[in-house]
């Protein structure tokens, strides 16, 4: 209920903003359940290069999505300070590999600008739109299609 | 709406408890050895099923289940002798009840011609001498026998045709509520025995503020007016006995109340509150009660006087024991959801893998195998193994529900070939995980399908052999070393060793000349695109043999074996792990990552030579292994953990053997350890992996994957063919 109450009068949602490589991106804050550090993933075999495997997250086995990967900035090396951001996406929890986690954002929907016509396919498929934040763009990721597509089938 | 679908659904899992309970019952009395009790118990659930499908009006199984219980309720009575005839409509409208039942649950629509002939066929049951009882207007009503008082005389019967008057006021107890009874469904089936008013006395509702929700207080009074018995009219009463204040005025003649009862009870036991008898006396006076209600009956001159309480007093001796082992719950058991103990079980699999890198810790720490952290840790490893194997019981189920419905399946290919077939069952009661029980139920009753059709030969056959006509399968289930050894015997003619040899050299399964010993003989059931059938009948041969049971058994990380004799008969045991969460396997190095390699799978491990490696072909390898040459799967390779293929010499090779009985070599770099691990989904948070069956999560936290052997080897196989392809198109 109050969720629908946030939507309706499109009030404050909340995100949370992360770093990939030098840009900026967010996810909303009610898909988000955990967020942690980088463990060592197991890889799994014939997966695409931006699946770095998969780990124990309290009983459940977790895929890991490098983003940096998959939005085609190259491989993330994973430091000490890499973070995982565990998210809902559909029925499924996944992980996703970033450099960082930099900020907790307010905005409405109001505010969100569409995403600036470039020719990228990243910006098209994962990109939903941006936010001006003090002179930073950051923007907002839609998680649908994060997944290889054969292993969104199976599913 | 959501409710009642609830509710719905509660009703459909109790029929099935009952349906079980039913067969058991059935089964018990075929064999000769029931006693009133379990005659009934069949009686009171096929009454349940009655009554609830009777509150969701599903008529067409009601009024099956009413011909059925009249049938039962003749058994009951004495009026029917269970002979194995009589049983052997019994247990046809048993399954018959079970389809109905099976239907109404699917919402799906009812062929009533389909079991219309059974259905007649029971009604012939409850015929005596040509004289049909039950509900139908008839002419003579002999219900007196009924109550096996010999003194009574038939002139004190009523005509049955005359109309009754019964004024019975009918006043529920709270007990009543609590029992799940409904009054309305009493009063309503009260109201087919004839032409029915009720008046609803709700003086006794308190105010408001004083109300106990669980209160009864509403009583009913009612004249009807019927051609009926006082004893259909109490019978009417009977599930809510005992539940209820109920008086029955017949034709202006009282009968005698619960509460007049108790009183003259108390009375006679010298009690000094006569009109509270105590609650522990309750019981045995209304089960006294019944066959004190003819005698009142039928002397309705006679006052009340102690002469009748001392008979109730002698019948209250009697019923005391009955009552007792009525009111005894047979176990105590609740429903849980299926996610909620997985939830559990996947919660204690992470405490032991907790447990487990605690103690690696702690091992790490150096500390004194004395000191108290070392012994504390002991103590919770104890503990948590002890939980793990808590949580995986709740999991188990007896497979005797499983066994029961093979009965069924025997019945039904007995005849259908025109057999003479008893199935005998052992050890229902062993457990083995609710998922290993239902996918264990398709090739289990194939194999049974099997043992009728094939095994047991038909019964001129058997007398010409010196056997008795009736043949005999005989199904067990054991624990045997932390698996389930479930076995199918018959006394039938055993494997037909040159007809199956014949045959799969007519198929070209095997080289005309082959030397085959017996065993190996009768394991060629197993090979694919084999049936024994000379004939293929519609019952087994379906196109689908052996192998299919062999490939679901192994699915299920079992194994199955044959042993036969001429003219004594075949036995197939299969041999299943007690759960499928967790999975007996091989820990394995591969490219600096553990995966684990199913047990049933492998057939044993090698070290290679490099002179037992061939190459073959542009990427092929195989590997001879005592003079046969098997393909070799580079382990690393073929998952893509390395691009190198392994060096032979320093890697171990593990035969292993698919679902189809095909062999392929693995080459690993090094065999860990053997070790049981509980088995994650991969599919839930990620998807299917080609190669890869599941995932678990060894003692250091880590997730390790678990091999697909089976698809392994065919992608493998794929792989390097389109691999020659390449090649052949590249050059």
């Amino acid at each position: 209920m109050q969720e629908n109450g946030f939507a309706a009068n499109s009030a404050n949602n909340e995100f949370v903003a992360f770093r990939v490589g030098a840009q900026e991106f967010c996810v909303d804050i009610m898909g988000v359940r955990e967020i942690r550090g980088w463990t060592p993933a197991t890889p799994l075999p014939h997966a695409p290069p931006y699946v770095r495997g998969v780990i124990n997250l309290r009983g459940a086995v977790l895929p890991i999505v490098d983003l940096a990967m998959r939005f085609g900035l190259g491989l993330t090396e994973p430091t000490p300070r890499s973070v995982i951001i565990v998210v809902h996406i559909h029925q499924q929890i996944v992980g996703l590999l970033v450099d960082a986690v930099s900020d907790i954002l307010t905005s409405s929907e109001a505010s969100m600008q569409p995403t600036p016509d470039i020719a990228s396919d990243m910006a098209k498929t994962f990109v939903k739109g941006v936010y001006a934040v003090d002179g930073r763009m950051i923007s907002i990721v839609t998680l649908d299609s994060v997944l290889p597509i054969n292993a969104k089938a199976a599913a | 709406m959501d409710s009642m679908a609830a509710i719905r659904q509660t009703f459909f899992q109790e029929c099935e408890e009952q349906l079980s309970e039913m067969e058991l019952g059935l089964l018990a009395m075929d064999e000769g050895n029931a006693d009133s009790e379990t005659v009934n118990a069949v009686f009171r659930a096929v009454h349940s099923i009655k009554g609830g499908a009777g509150a969701f009006k599903l008529s067409q199984l009601v009024q099956f289940a009413h011909t059925f219980e009249t049938a039962l309720d003749h058994v009951r009575g004495g009026k029917l002798t269970p002979t194995p005839d009589v049983m052997k409509v019994m247990l046809r409208a048993a399954d018959v009840l079970a389809d109905l039942v099976e239907a109404s649950r699917d919402g799906r629509e009812i062929n009533e011609a389909s079991y219309e002939g059974i259905a007649a066929d029971v009604k012939a049951l409850t015929v005596v001498d040509g004289v049909e009882e039950v509900e139908e207007p008839i002419d003579f009503q002999p219900t007196v026998i009924d109550f096996g008082l010999p003194e009574i005389s038939v002139e004190a019967a009523p005509v049955a045709n005359a109309l009754h008057e019964y004024h019975i006021n009918f006043t529920p107890r709270a007990e009543l509520y609590d029992n799940a009874n409904e009054a309305v469904l009493v009063l309503r089936e009260l109201n087919r025995l004839g032409t029915m008013q009720a008046t609803c006395d709700a003086s006794a509702i308190p105010s408001l503020d004083e109300v106990d929700p669980n209160g009864a207080y509403l009583s009913w009074s009612v004249s009807l007016s019927s051609e009926a018995e006082i004893s259909s009219v109490r019978e009417v009463f009977e599930f809510v006995e005992g539940e209820a204040e109920l008086a029955i005025e017949t034709d202006g003649q009282a009968e005698v109340s619960d509460a007049d009862i108790a009183a003259l009870l108390a009375q006679a036991l010298g009690s000094t509150s006569a009109e509270a008898p105590t609650t522990m006396l309750e019981m045995p006076v209304e089960a006294g009660q019944e066959e004190s209600a003819p005698k009142q009956e039928m002397s309705p001159t006679e006052t009340p006087s102690s002469e009748p309480a001392a008979v109730h007093v002698l019948s209250v001796e009697a019923a005391k024991p009955e009552a007792k082992i009525a009111s005894v719950p047979t176990q105590t058991t609740i429903r849980v959801e299926f996610d909620r103990v997985d939830r559990l079980i996947n919660l204690v699999g992470e405490l032991v893998i907790n447990q487990a890198m605690l103690s690696q810790r702690v091992i790490e720490a150096n500390f004194a195998g004395s000191s108290s952290v070392v012994i504390g840790l002991e103590e919770l490893e104890q503990l948590t193994r002890e939980i793990q194997e808590s949580v995986m019981a709740i999991r188990a189920q007896p497979v005797k529900p499983m066994f029961q419905r093979m009965s069924r399946t025997v019945r039904e290919v007995a005849d259908a070939t025109g057999k003479e077939v008893r199935l005998k069952t052992e050890g229902e009661a062993t457990e083995v995980d609710k998922t290993v029980v239902e996918r264990l139920a398709e090739p289990l009753t194939h194999m049974i399908r099997n043992a009728v059709d094939h095994g047991i030969e038909a019964p001129e056959v058997r007398l010409a052999a010196g056997k008795p006509a009736e043949g005999t399968v005989r199904l067990t289930a054991a624990h045997r070393s932390g698996r389930i050894v479930i076995e199918i015997s018959d006394d039938g003619a055993g494997v037909n060793r040159q007809k199956v040899l014949a045959s799969a050299i007519k198929k070209g399964l095997i080289p005309a000349d082959a030397q085959l010993s017996d065993s190996d003989i009768d394991n060629l059931l197993f090979l694919p695109g084999f049936s024994t059938a000379a004939t293929i009948s519609n019952i087994s041969g379906r196109g689908v043999g052996m192998d299919v049971v062999k490939r679901s058994i192994q699915a299920l990380g079992g194994r199955i074996s044959i042993s036969s004799r001429p003219g004594l008969g075949s036995t197939f045991s299969m041999s299943l792990p007690l759960t499928l969460a967790v999975l007996d396997g091989m820990a394995v190095s591969v490219a600096g990552q553990t995966l684990v390699v199913p047990l049933t799978a492998i057939v044993e491990t090698l070290k290679p030579k490099k002179t037992d490696i061939h190459g073959l072909g542009a990427e092929g390898r195989v590997m001879s292994i005592r003079e046969t040459f098997v393909p070799l799967i580079d382990l690393g390779a073929e998952l893509g953990f390395r691009d190198t293929p392994a060096q032979p010499e320093n890697s171990v090779a593990i035969l292993v053997e698919t679902g189809g009985g095909t062999r392929n070599a693995l080459l690993v770099d090094s065999i860990q350890d053997q070790r049981q691990v509980v088995i994650k989904s991969l599919e839930a948070n990620y998807g299917t992996v080609a190669g890869i069956a599941a995932a678990t999560i060894l003692g250091d936290g880590r997730v390790a994957l678990i091999l697909d052997v089976d698809a392994l080897v065919t992608a493998s196989f794929e792989e390097s063919l389109s691999g020659e392809l390449h090649y052949g198109t590249g050059g």
